[in-house]
Formats: C-alpha cells, structure tokens, sequence
C-alpha cells in the first residue's frame, strides 16, 4: 500500500456522511448503489441549509445585499466546477440540471444548430440510455445518421472499429461516456478525441461517473464537451454540468428561452446572453448549485489520488472475494476499470438477488441499469450491480461476497 | 440466513417460479400479448385460447424475469382457467389489491394466488407480481402490449 493509501482514513471520512449510521431492517446498512447516487456529506447538507437560512435570494438580478450574496455564492460553483474540470475560462461551465440534460441540450442546441443532414453522430454500445436516445431523437428529427462503435467481450471499446467509423469524415460529434455505469470500463478517453480530431469531428465526454472516481482535465484531454451530475460526485440532485469550448458554445444556438437567457427582449425580436448564460433559461437550481460547490471542494480535500487509489482497491479486493463466489460471474473483463462491478450468480434472477441482499441490509442495484443496448450486446437480460464509493470499506465487500454465498445456497 | 424472507419466497413461490408447469407458448390461439416492465427489462408473453363461451380453455406464457414473475406468471394461468373476461378483469383487481395490501378482500375465489400476498411488504417487487396480469388483460382485449408501469 502506498502513502497516499495509508493517509486516507475510511473510518474519519464516513464520519462526514451522517447516512451511514443508518440502521436499515435492524441491520448496519451496507451501502454499494453510488453509481446510481452517491450519499452526501455534511458539507454539502450544511451548505445548503445555511444557505436556506441565512442567505437566500434569487440570483442575477436582485439589488439588494441577499440576492448579492446568494449570487455570489452560486456562482462560487461555476469556479469550482471549472477547477475541478480544469476549464480554461469559468463561461465554459454550463450549469443544468443533470448529466441527461446536459447531452440533451447538446443534441438540441449543437446537433441542429451546428451539425448539418447527413452528417453522423457516433455513440458506443455502452452507453447509458441519457447518450443513446437524445441521439436517436436527433436522427429522427434532423436527418444525422447515428453510428453505434461496437464493446469487445471483455467489455471495452472496439477501437478499431471506432476508428473505422470516423474513416469517411462524415462523423460531426462522437458522444461516448468515460466510464461504463454498467462494467465500470473506463474508455481511452485521450485516442477517442485525438482520432476524432484527425477525423474532423468533435467529442463529448459523459462523465458521469468518471468524474466521480479520478481526475477529469479537459485541457489536457483537449475534449470540446465533457457532462457530469452532481448528484454522484456526492452533492445534491437537480444540478449537472456540461462544459464546453468556449468558441464551441459561442456557436450554438440557445436551448430554451425565457428568462436570465437573454441580452435584450422586444416585442418583435430578442437578443441572447453571453455564454453560459445563454443556456441558462429561468431561475436555476441555486441551492443545489451551492451545494454542489460544497461537494466539489470535499472532494477536492481529500484529493483525487486518495480516492482513486482507496476506489482500486477496493475494486481488486471485490474482484478477488466475488470470483470466489461460487456460481457468480463477473460481467467485464476490462484491464482499466473503476469501482462499478456487475454480476450474474447462477440460478438466481437480479432481482431476487437484491431482495435477499437488502434483507441483509445491503443496498446494490439490479436490472438493466438503463444500458439495454450492452445488455444485448452481451446476451443478458439484467444483471445485479455493486458500486463503490469514498466511503465503502474492504468489510463491507466481505459481507457483500458471504451474503451472495448465501444467497446462491437459498436458490440452490 | 435469510428466514425473514420465507414470507415471500415461500416453498410455492420458488417451485413455479424455478420449475412452472405453464411456461409454453399455445400452438393455437386467440390472444396473445407481451408485459414490459421498463424500469427494470421483465418481460413476459402470454398467450390465451378461449372455449366456445369466450371463457380461457387454455393459457401459457414465456418469462424472462425473476422467480416472483414466473411464479405469478404460472399460478395465474391455473387461476383464470375456465373464466371469462369479466370474472378474470374481477381477479385481476382483487389481485392486484393483494399484492399491494396484503388484504385479500375475497381469497375464496383464488386460494391459490394467496401465495404471492407477502409481495405488498417488498414495494419494489410489486410490478413483478403484476406484471402477467396486465399481459393477459391485453392478450384477452385484443390488444398486443401492456406495462405495469
């Protein structure tokens, strides 16, 4: 184990997230569903109570000394965000409302306002729903032609294939996520945008769940759209982020209208804002917003090295207990992969696997985790989900690894 | 281990729903319709052939889901055996009453379904109880999909 292992003390960092003393059935609750949302920290609860309390206002437009503050604070998120991002310019931050939006204003606003009919868009086979069907949307609604880049058997990318799909030029925007929610694959996320830069089209990155596991830098990717969630990064629900090149965004064309959006409203015509406001249509999610900030500088505490070195071990550690399990498979066999495990146990459904486990107070996620298309492209149906955190112990994997053996012997 | 789940994986309820005794598709047939439960991929088709009364002479279905929608799946097609649309839309409001309560208003009419009445503890799982329900109300309108969402 190295320093930075030996200096991330589990034990001082569940002590932030008052949900872990939960008891759930009388048992401790054994949390392994992060991938679908992460807990939050009193930091984050804190801030966005006190904002509550102390200083709330509407935002943007207000004189007065509260709607100043609170002003001030929100936009403290958009910094944050960019330096966790490492953006060069804070109006690269866009906020919306989740990573789902953040790709749908993308397929709007930059598939029919910059991609011309007959030009392709490419996704890949593991995509989460979010980054299939605003595609397919966009197909349908304006003439691209959507390219699926096909995942090996072990659950990786087919960059060969990748690269063949990029070969005629056509392809405008690759949309691919950075890490599988469903193999906790992470993608080559650098060749995935240096072979569509060659190519001529631009990348978006989904990292809703890369963000969460190690450090993101759209700079040194060179990525021109990356997307992530807040509410996975250990902050709250309602607030994403889609940044974006600055010339990039210039470019597009709003994605809803109405208020905070605009530079000047006439009866007759309407001029819009500068970016990211532009794209930010009505009063935004302002609490959330700060406590998203909050969640960023917790994260940004502890330091992206800890946590993905405590995350890796993790993962060997589950690989290792869950392949001893008797009838289970892990699904995925990626060389560079995160703390998203999912596996099948013989003889036994998804769902009554996460019946039993829940009884044993341990929370994982089961079904097609909203990635049908890989489901088929591995010939499953469901499978049954474990996803780490900062928070998740080697003791909790244990008795993730005896209870699934107890499991098998109930179905047996 | 576990045997504060026995409620609803009872020993009925894990013999249908590893070994049912109905799961075939008819060769003949008057309706047949496909259940999707999108949150979570179940999917079950089920098919029906109906006497010279309009009442189900036969029923059969094929599932991919869990044991509690195989077992469901497999009770009811002995359950609604030998009724006709209205009686089985009857059934199938008092099941779905059951599986969500746990009260079973008239049990006497179908014993045998009493079996899945714990599923009302587990919320989640209701959806999997009810799902070959919606499949065969639609297969017995004429109709060729239902959700139980």
């Amino acid at each position: 184990m190295n320093d930075v292992a030996q200096n991330f003390d589990v034990g001082r960092i569940r002590g932030e997230f008052p949900i872990l003393g939960q008891t759930v059935r009388g048992k401790n609750l054994v949390f392994l569903d992060s991938a679908a949302s992460a807990q939050k920290p009193r930091a984050v609860i804190e801030a966005m109570v006190g904002a509550m309390q102390t200083q709330y206002a509407n935002i943007h437009r207000g004189l007065h000394w509260m709607s100043e503050r609170t002003t001030e604070a929100y936009e403290g998120a958009r910094d944050a965000a960019a330096r966790l991002l490492n953006a060069a310019d804070r109006h690269e931050i866009v906020f919306t409302h989740n990573s789902t939006e953040g790709i749908n204003l993308l397929a709007h606003s930059y598939g029919r306002g910059v991609l011309k009919p007959g030009q392709a868009v490419v996704v890949s086979e593991m995509e989460h729903h979010s980054n299939f069907v605003p595609w397919q949307m966009l197909r349908d609604a304006h003439g691209i032609e959507l390219r699926v880049a096909p995942v090996t058997d072990s659950g990786e990318l087919d960059m060969a294939a990748y690269e063949a799909l990029l070969a005629d030029d056509r392809v405008g925007l690759v949309a691919i996520t950075h890490m599988s929610n469903v193999l906790g694959t992470y993608t080559p996320a650098a060749r995935i945008v240096s072979l569509a830069h060659a190519h001529g089209a631009k990348v978006m990155l989904d990292g809703s769940q890369a963000v969460v596991h190690r450090r993101v830098d759209v700079q040194a990717l060179d990525v021109d759209f990356y997307v992530f969630t807040g509410h996975k990064l250990y902050g709250p629900t309602g607030i994403g982020v889609l940044y974006g090149k600055r010339a990039l965004l210039d470019e597009m064309p709003p994605f809803m209208g109405g208020g905070d959006m605009i530079s000047s409203v006439s009866v007759r015509r309407s001029t819009w804002a500068e970016v990211p406001h532009k794209f930010e249509a009505g009063t935004p999610a302002i609490l959330e917003g700060i406590g998203l900030k909050a969640a960023i500088e917790f994260v940004e505490a502890i330091g992206y090295e800890a946590i993905a070195a405590h995350e890796a071990a993790l993962t060997d550690h589950a690989l290792a207990r869950l392949s001893g399990v008797d009838g289970l498979s892990v699904i995925g066999r990626a060389q560079d992969r995160g703390g998203v495990v999912s596996f099948t146990l013989e003889g036994a459904h998804a769902h009554d696997v996460a019946t039993l486990l829940d009884r044993a107070g341990i929370a994982v996620r089961a079904g097609h985790h909203c990635a049908e298309p890989l489901m088929h492209r591995l010939g499953l149906q469901s499978t049954a989900r474990a996803s780490f955190g900062i928070y998740t112990t080697h003791a909790e994997i244990d008795a993730l690894a005896d209870t699934l053996a107890q499991v098998r012997e109930f179905f047996r | 281990m576990f045997e504060d789940v026995r409620d609803l994986y009872n020993a009925t309820i894990l013999a249908r729903g590893r070994k049912p005794l109905h799961m075939r598709r008819l060769g003949e047939f008057d309706g047949t319709a496909r259940g999707d439960n999108p949150m979570c991929g179940d999917r079950v088709q089920v098919w029906v052939r109906r006497d010279g009364a309009g009442a189900v002479a036969e029923a059969g279905f094929e599932a991919r889901g869990c044991e509690i929608s195989k077992a469901s799946a497999d009770l009811m097609v002995e359950a609604v055996q030998g009724h006709g649309a209205a009686q089985i839309g009857q059934m199938f409001a008092q099941f779905t009453t059951m599986a969500r309560t746990g009260a079973c208003p008239d049990c006497a009419a179908f014993t045998a379904l009493r079996p899945l009445a714990s599923v009302h503890e587990y919320p989640s799982r209701v959806k999997c109880a009810t799902l070959p329900w919606h499949a065969l109300m639609a297969a017995l309108h004429g109709q060729e999909q239902a959700s139980s969402e």
